[in-house]
Parts: structure tokens; C-alpha cells; sequence
């Protein structure tokens, strides 16, 4: 009788959460779905633009393309990092994940628009290789994809760098002391024991960035300067300019869709609560 | 010590051999001669340096100072992976993600030697320790004993000249302890190579070492054989260490008693026999034996272990006794 009483108690304190949940964003979501049947006529209109509509096409295709070789960088550097945090002494570990925490914290745009002084014509770094006299016209870092992958990739390290940390930590040193006492090479043991032992975290970091790449929207529309176009700033044009909700709703979901995709077949090979973080 | 004489590789020596963490002396200047083919242990608590020592000679750990030579060529500068020891880890440190046929196959593989003698040598190894039918299986999906078969299998795949062992049977339970225990041994006696075996159990020591070295705060308290260092252990830490004893003081000087080596009998009237007196304090059974812990005035409490099945049963307590013993029982310390 007890037990039921706290569990229907139990109920009692969700609820007020759950209709928020249900009311503030189930709601909305799924507006959005019809929307995307239903805008501007009933059909599958929007769907079939696809198909169609060589710009949208594009659009797809350069998101794509900026989300995998951000998460290759993002991966790439991020697991050098977890590497170099894995073995670095205690005090030092603990600098550098502090390091690593303040510019996760630090806001997007603080960020980018840090970067538009680093990198833009009248920038650090243009102005100091002229200077130097390495370059007689300043490089064109910004207003392209280059700039928005450096962008990208400077805000994704440290969703990389958490999961990687936490596959390296968790390895168990006399199995790579016992790979060497075995004979093999430093380099043997990264390869046939470190590397494999990490593969869950590689796959998660990539998961993650990937996922969180796909709905970015300010790096590259400042970074990209307009000339670089993903899907989230393209939708934000349907909405806000060009009012085309269908079309906004269709991208949108498209993209809800494949994350989940993603998710469901990661999902196949490995716990995702361990994988996202969580204990399983 | 059959395999003692054996030729080949497999000497190891080591000279005057210091590793400070940096104020803190963990092995603090240790000679040792570690004769080819000998199973030898480094008996000793925690902390005392024993661990480290093994780490020393697999090359895990660097030297502060002195040498470590394999039938004399100074290895000690050498990393792990050239020197070629096979070693069977505390707690196993199997690779996870491989079968146990890759784990075994490993050091073969790392070797670059072709597939058909890796799978050739696995398959020879998989039978020597009893893992027929399981080259499939990965490492998670076995027993803790099969585990350490694996693990025992890995490390003497290659053939290594000597096989290091940091205690392979802390994590299994005590019935299964003493089967292993006769297996490493009749492992040892087959293949003649030097095994260097690290615990802090005294039966482990005892019933499989040819030669024992009992370790103390980083130093070498005596090396002998279990018999030797049993009989006449030559400081109170080396008596206490390995099995129990009384210690008999006189004049500045120190005997070890071994508890089985005193008689007792029932004192009658005034007379009581032997060289001490005292009364039964306890009385413990043990199926074997019965250990009573006497009270005497002139030594203090003395364990004294009976066998069970000689006279008529248990003493009650309080019973007065004497307690003798002969003259090569007690053995002068410290000499």
C-alpha cells in the first residue's frame, strides 16, 4: 500500500514536467511534422522538392560534407588531446581540463566572432604574415568553408575530447604493459590494443559531434559570411525571409529523422547511455 | 631442484640494485642470483619491494641504480619488449577485445611469424592449458580459472626464457588455489624455464618454490630453500614470516621455536618435566592438529601444536604442563 502510494506520488511530481514536455515540445514537433505535408498545399510536395530542386540538393550535400570532415577533425585532434590528458601527471590533467571546460563554456558567438578577428582580412594572423612578409594579399580564411570548418571544429573538440577521456581512463594499464611484455612495439600496442580498446569512445565522439554539427547554425552563418550555406541557416531564410514554412518544415524534419536514424543503428552496436555519457 | 641444472638461457643477476620514488626507498640495494631453471619466489608483506622488484626485472619500472644481467648481458637499460620474459599479470590483463586464440597467438603475431605456426602454437598451447574447444571465446566469457590458464598460455606462447608471475592466484578461491598450484609446478618441471614468482602467501611459497627469497623493507632478508629458511630461518621476521614460531629469550640472545617441535606433557604433583612449565591458556582444533597457547612464567605465552590424533583428546584449560623440546629444535637467531 505504501509502495503505492509513493509510486502514484512519484507520478504526481512529474507531471507538471511532463505536461511542459508534452505541451512546450511534443506540441510543436509535431506541428512541425504536419506542416511539412500539409504547406503550402496537402501532399508530398516538399518531399519531392528534394528530388527536384537542384538548391536543395546542394544544401544537403555541403552540410554533409562540413558536418563529416568536422567530426573527422573534431575526432582526429580531440583524440590526441584525450591522449596527451590520459598521460599527463594528475596536476597537469587537471589544467588541462580546465582549459578545456572554459571554452566549452564560453557562448558560440564570443567564440566565432573571436575568430573573425584571428582570421578575417584585417585579422591577427593576416595581418602578422604580412608583416612578417610571408604574403603580399591578405589570405581568405573567412567568408568560406575553411572558416567555417576551423569554427566548427574549435567548438567540437571538447564534445570529443569528454567521451574519448573517459574510454582512455577507463583502460586498465597492465593491459598495455602486458601487450609490451609480449613484444610488441610501442607503436604495435597503440594499433592492435590502445586503438581498439578506445573504438567505443571514437564512435561516441564522432555521434555526438556529428549530431550537434548538423543543427549548427551561427558559426556558419557568421564564419561563412553568407557564402556557406547548412541546413539550419537555410531554414531560419524559409521562416524568418522567405516564409515558406513547408520548406522549413521539411528540412527540419528530415534532419530529426536522420539523427534518430543515426541513434536507432549506433544503437545496434553499442549501449548509447554508455556511449552518451550515462552509466549503463 | 630438477630443472636447476638445466642448459641454456634463463640466469638472471642482479647486482646492488636501488629504486628510490623519490624520497621513498622501495628496493634498497638487493643482490640476487636467480639460477637458470629454478622457480624461485620473493616472499614478503605488502611494501616490501617485492612487486617492484619483479617490475624491475620484466623492465616496467627503471633502475636508480645497479644492474640486472640475463646470463650476463646487462639488460637493465632494455625496454620490456625486448627482453623477451614472459609474464602472467595480477589479475590476468587479458586483452579484452580478442579471442583467447589471439591473446595466446599474440607475442607470435607481434613477431611477425606466419599464420600457420601461429595457429600451430596456439593450438599446442590451448591443449597445454586445458582451453580445447575455447580458442573462440573471448577472454569476458571464461572462468576465473580459465582465465589464468590463458593468461599462463599467453605468456608462454614464445617460448620466453623466463616466465614472471605477480601473484597469478590471488583472485581465485582456495580449492582451486591448490590446483593450480600443482599445475604451475609439474609446468615448471616440464619446461625448465626459470620462473620468478611473487606472493605474500607462505603455503604458496613454501609447497612450490625450489628456492625462496623472504623481502623486507626493500632489502633481502634470507634466501634459501624452503626447508633451509623452514629449519633455520636466521632473524625473527624471517621465523615469524614463514610459518609460526616462539621466540625464546636469554641473555641478550634469541631462539625460534617451531610450534609442532615442543613436547608436552601433563605435569604430575610438584614435578613438572621438561625445560618449562606453564598452563594451558586456549586450546583451538584445527582436525590435524591441536594448538594450545601455554603460559609460562619465565617466556611468556608459547604456542605448542599437538597432533590431534596422538593422546587422549583435548587438555581442558588451566591443566599444568611441561613442555620440552631437543636441543636442535630451538635455533639461535641472529647468528
Amino acid at each position: 500500500m505504501a509502495a503505492l502510494t509513493l509510486r502514484t506520488s512519484g507520478w504526481l511530481l512529474v507531471l507538471p514536467l511532463l505536461g511542459l514536455v508534452v505541451v512546450m515540445f511534443a506540441g510543436p514537433l509535431f506541428n512541425i511534422f504536419w506542416l511539412s505535408f500539409t504547406d503550402p498545399g496537402p501532399g508530398l510536395s516538399n518531399y519531392t522538392a528534394l528530388a527536384e530542386r537542384e538548391s536543395l540538393r546542394r544544401l544537403l550535400w555541403v552540410t554533409l560534407r562540413i558536418c563529416a570532415l568536422t567530426t573527422l577533425f573534431s575526432v582526429v585532434l580531440g583524440y590526441c588531446i584525450a591522449y596527451a590528458m590520459t598521460h599527463a601527471g594528475e596536476g597537469a590533467r587537471q589544467k588541462m581540463l580546465l582549459l578545456l571546460l572554459i571554452s566549452f563554456w564560453i557562448s558560440v558567438l564570443v567564440r566565432t566572432f573571436a575568430w573573425i578577428m584571428i582570421l578575417g582580412r584585417n585579422g591577427l594572423l593576416n595581418n602578422g604574415l604580412m608583416s612578417a612578409g610571408l604574403i603580399s594579399a591578405p589570405l581568405p580564411f573567412v567568408r568560406n568553408e575553411l572558416g567555417v570548418l576551423i569554427g566548427m571544429v574549435h567548438y567540437m573538440i571538447p564534445y570529443a575530447v569528454l567521451p574519448l577521456l573517459g574510454a582512455m581512463r577507463a583502460i586498465d594499464g597492465r593491459v598495455m604493459a602486458a601487450s609490451r611484455n609480449l613484444g610488441a612495439s610501442p607503436a604495435q600496442t597503440f594499433w592492435r590494443i590502445w586503438l581498439p580498446l578506445t573504438k567505443p569512445g571514437v564512435i561516441a565522439a564522432s555521434l555526438l559531434v556529428f549530431i550537434l554539427s548538423l543543427g549548427f547554425y551561427v558559426t556558419p552563418a557568421i564564419l561563412g559570411g553568407g557564402k556557406v550555406l547548412m541546413v539550419a541557416e537555410y531554414i531560419s531564410v524559409q521562416v524568418l525571409i522567405t516564409l515558406k514554412w513547408g520548406t522549413a518544415a521539411m528540412l527540419a524534419v528530415l534532419i530529426l529523422v536522420s539523427v534518430l536514424a543515426l541513434l536507432a543503428l549506433m544503437s545496434r552496436f553499442m549501449k548509447l547511455s554508455a556511449a552518451l555519457g550515462g552509466r549503463a | 631442484m630438477a630443472a636447476g641444472t638445466g642448459s641454456g638461457p634463463g640466469g638472471i643477476s642482479i647486482r646492488a640494485l636501488v629504486k628510490h620514488y623519490g624520497t621513498f626507498e622501495a628496493v634498497a640495494g638487493i643482490d640476487l642470483e636467480i639460477r637458470r631453471g629454478e622457480f624461485l619466489t620473493l616472499l614478503g608483506p605488502s611494501g616490501s619491494g617485492k612487486t617492484t622488484l619483479l617490475m624491475m626485472i620484466a623492465g616496467f619500472q627503471d633502475a636508480t641504480s645497479g644492474d640486472i644481467r640475463l646470463d650476463d648481458r646487462s639488460i637493465v637499460a632494455m625496454p620490456p619488449e625486448k627482453r623477451n620474459f614472459g609474464m602472467v599479470f595480477q589479475g590476468y590483463a587479458l586483452f579484452p577485445h580478442m579471442t583467447v586464440a589471439d591473446n595466446i597467438g599474440y607475442a607470435l603475431s607481434v613477431r611477425g611469424r606466419p599464420r600457420a605456426e601461429i595457429a600451430a602454437r596456439v593450438a599446442e598451447m590451448l591443449e597445454l592449458a586445458q582451453l580445447q574447444g575455447m580458442g573462440a571465446r573471448l577472454p569476458a566469457q571464461l572462468s576465473g580459472g580459465q582465465q589464468q590458464r590463458v593468461a599462463l598460455a599467453r605468456a608462454l606462447a614464445f617460448s620466453p626464457p623466463v616466465l614472471l608471475l605477480d601473484e597469478p592466484l590471488g583472485a581465485l578461491d582456495r580449492k582451486l588455489r591448490i590446483e593450480v598450484q600443482e599445475q604451475l609446478k609439474e609446468l615448471h618441471r616440464r619446461l625448465g624455464t626459470t620462473f620468478i614468482y611473487v606472493t605474500h602467501d607462505q603455503e604458496e611459497a613454501l609447497s612450490m618454490s625450489d628456492r625462496i627469497v623472504i623481502m623486507r623493507a626493500g632489502r633481502v632478508e634470507q634466501v634459501g630453500t624452503p626447508e633451509e629458511l623452514y629449519s633455520r630461518p636466521r632473524t625473527e621476521f624471517a621465523a615469524s614470516f614463514l610459518g609460526k614460531s616462539n621466540f625464546l629469550r636469554r641473555d641478550g640472545k634469541v631462539w625460534a621455536l617451531r610450534p609442532e617441535k615442543i613436547d608436552l606433557s601433563v605435569a604430575t604433583g610438584q614435578a613438572t618435566g621438561g625445560r618449562l612449565s606453564g598452563r594451558i591458556l586456549s586450546m583451538a582444533y584445527f582436525g590435524s592438529v591441536l594448538k594450545y597457547q601455554v603460559e609460562t612464567a619465565e617466556q611468556g605465552q608459547i604456542e605448542v601444536d599437538v597432533d590431534a590424533w596422538r593422546g587422549g583428546g583435548a587438555l581442558p584449560v588451566g591443566t599444568a604442563v611441561g613442555l620440552d623440546w631437543s636441543e636442535q629444535a630451538a635455533v639461535l637467531l641472529g647468528s
